[in-house]
């Protein structure tokens, strides 16, 4: 019979290869992973005695909005969700993440955020040209548009007017020299576990996986590892991907990922990140 | 007998794992197509083809 430390919860709204790689480890390992489908599920908020069996749950919901509120409504049952609400959110908005990294003095680009056109383009003429319009919330490289002068600028913005308000906040970001590549590293708890290297696709400027990019080993030095669980730690603490460009001006973190897909990760460097991942949960069920 | 998937966009067939579950997500190792199992009942499965984005998806 499993001990309760062995007991893990795990939210997912799809099961991925990433999410079949953690049942499959859990299986080898012992551990009883619970696997919830967020589209099935339901929580009585008003209701403080609901209970789950896990002490830990692990986040994997691909919806950003629907994995932040399960994580918040299990928090309010007492349950340690892997990663938390705070980082959860944090990680999920770039302005909150390049808030958390400046405030714990971690290199980033610079950034600037702006609330209506005309303050964007008079934030521009403070950054220069080229730059980079993020969305605050989004993934997978979407809508990242390169700025590469006013008029450029002027035509992105226009069309953003006519979008959700949450386009409408203008974050804009130096665009850095770099080679065609930027290092993913998992901080998972106190260690960085491995780190790949991500090439851009053919023909694309972003380095996403997720938009056809390419995956090599990277060795992880000192500094890396350092960056890493200092940009960990700055966004709360848990489990991240944290993206990190080489510029000339030394390493600089622009992301950190919490519900972070480690596939190419694992089939790249050979680490065994879904049973290191386990590993954490099991841990932290037993503080 | 394991369980079965048939790629609803080249026909070939292909291994499921035991355990697969409503949702999971395999790809056809033939034409690369990406589906979602819609029921695991008996040996062959349900299955659709899924289009990974939505506006909040993403890690």
């Amino acid at each position: 019979m499993n001990s309760l430390a062995s007991q893990i919860g795990m939210i997912c709204d799809h099961i991925r290869p990433d999410e079949r790689m953690l049942i499959d480890s859990a299986r080898n390992k012992g551990i009883d992973l619970h696997v919830y489908n967020a589209e099935d599920i339901f929580f009585e908020v008003t209701n403080p005695k609901e209970k789950f069996l896990e002490p830990v749950i692990l986040q994997r919901s691909i919806s950003y909005f629907r994995g932040l509120h399960i994580t918040a409504l299990l928090e309010s049952k007492g349950v340690k969700v892997v990663n938390s609400y705070k980082a959860a959110s944090i990680c999920g908005n770039k302005a909150l993440t390049s808030i958390a990294l400046s405030k714990h003095r971690i290199p980033t680009p610079k950034t600037l955020l702006a609330f209506t056109e005309g303050a964007a383009l008079k934030a521009l003429d403070t950054l220069g040209y080229p730059a980079i319009l993020k969305p605050v919330i989004g993934s997978w490289g979407r809508l990242i548009a390169p700025l590469k002068d006013v008029d450029s600028a002027k035509a992105i913005f226009e069309s953003r007017e006519y979008m959700f308000p949450l386009y409408q906040i203008y974050y804009l970001q130096e665009m850095i020299e770099r080679p065609q590549r930027d290092i993913r590293c998992f901080a998972i708890g106190d260690h960085a576990v491995a780190a790949i290297y991500r090439y851009s696709a053919p023909g694309d400027w972003k380095t996403n996986i997720a938009r056809g990019g390419k995956a090599e080993p990277c060795s992880i030095t000192p500094q890396i590892e350092e960056l890493a669980l200092k940009a960990a730690k700055a966004v709360g603490g848990g489990a991240f991907g944290v993206d990190i460009m080489e510029s000339d001006h030394g390493l600089l973190v622009h992301e950190v990922n919490s519900t972070t897909e480690f596939r190419s990760t694992t089939e790249t460097t050979g680490v065994d990140i879904p049973g290191i991942l386990l590993d954490y949960l099991v841990e932290t069920a037993r503080t | 007998m394991g369980k079965k998937v048939t790629c609803p966009e080249c026909g070939v067939e292909y291994d499921a794992p035991d355990d697969v579950m409503i949702r999971e997500i395999l790809t056809c190792p033939d034409c690369g197509l990406e589906v979602e199992i819609t029921s695991v009942e008996g040996e062959k499965l349900g299955c659709r083809k899924i289009v990974m984005e939505k506006e909040d998806w993403g890690e």
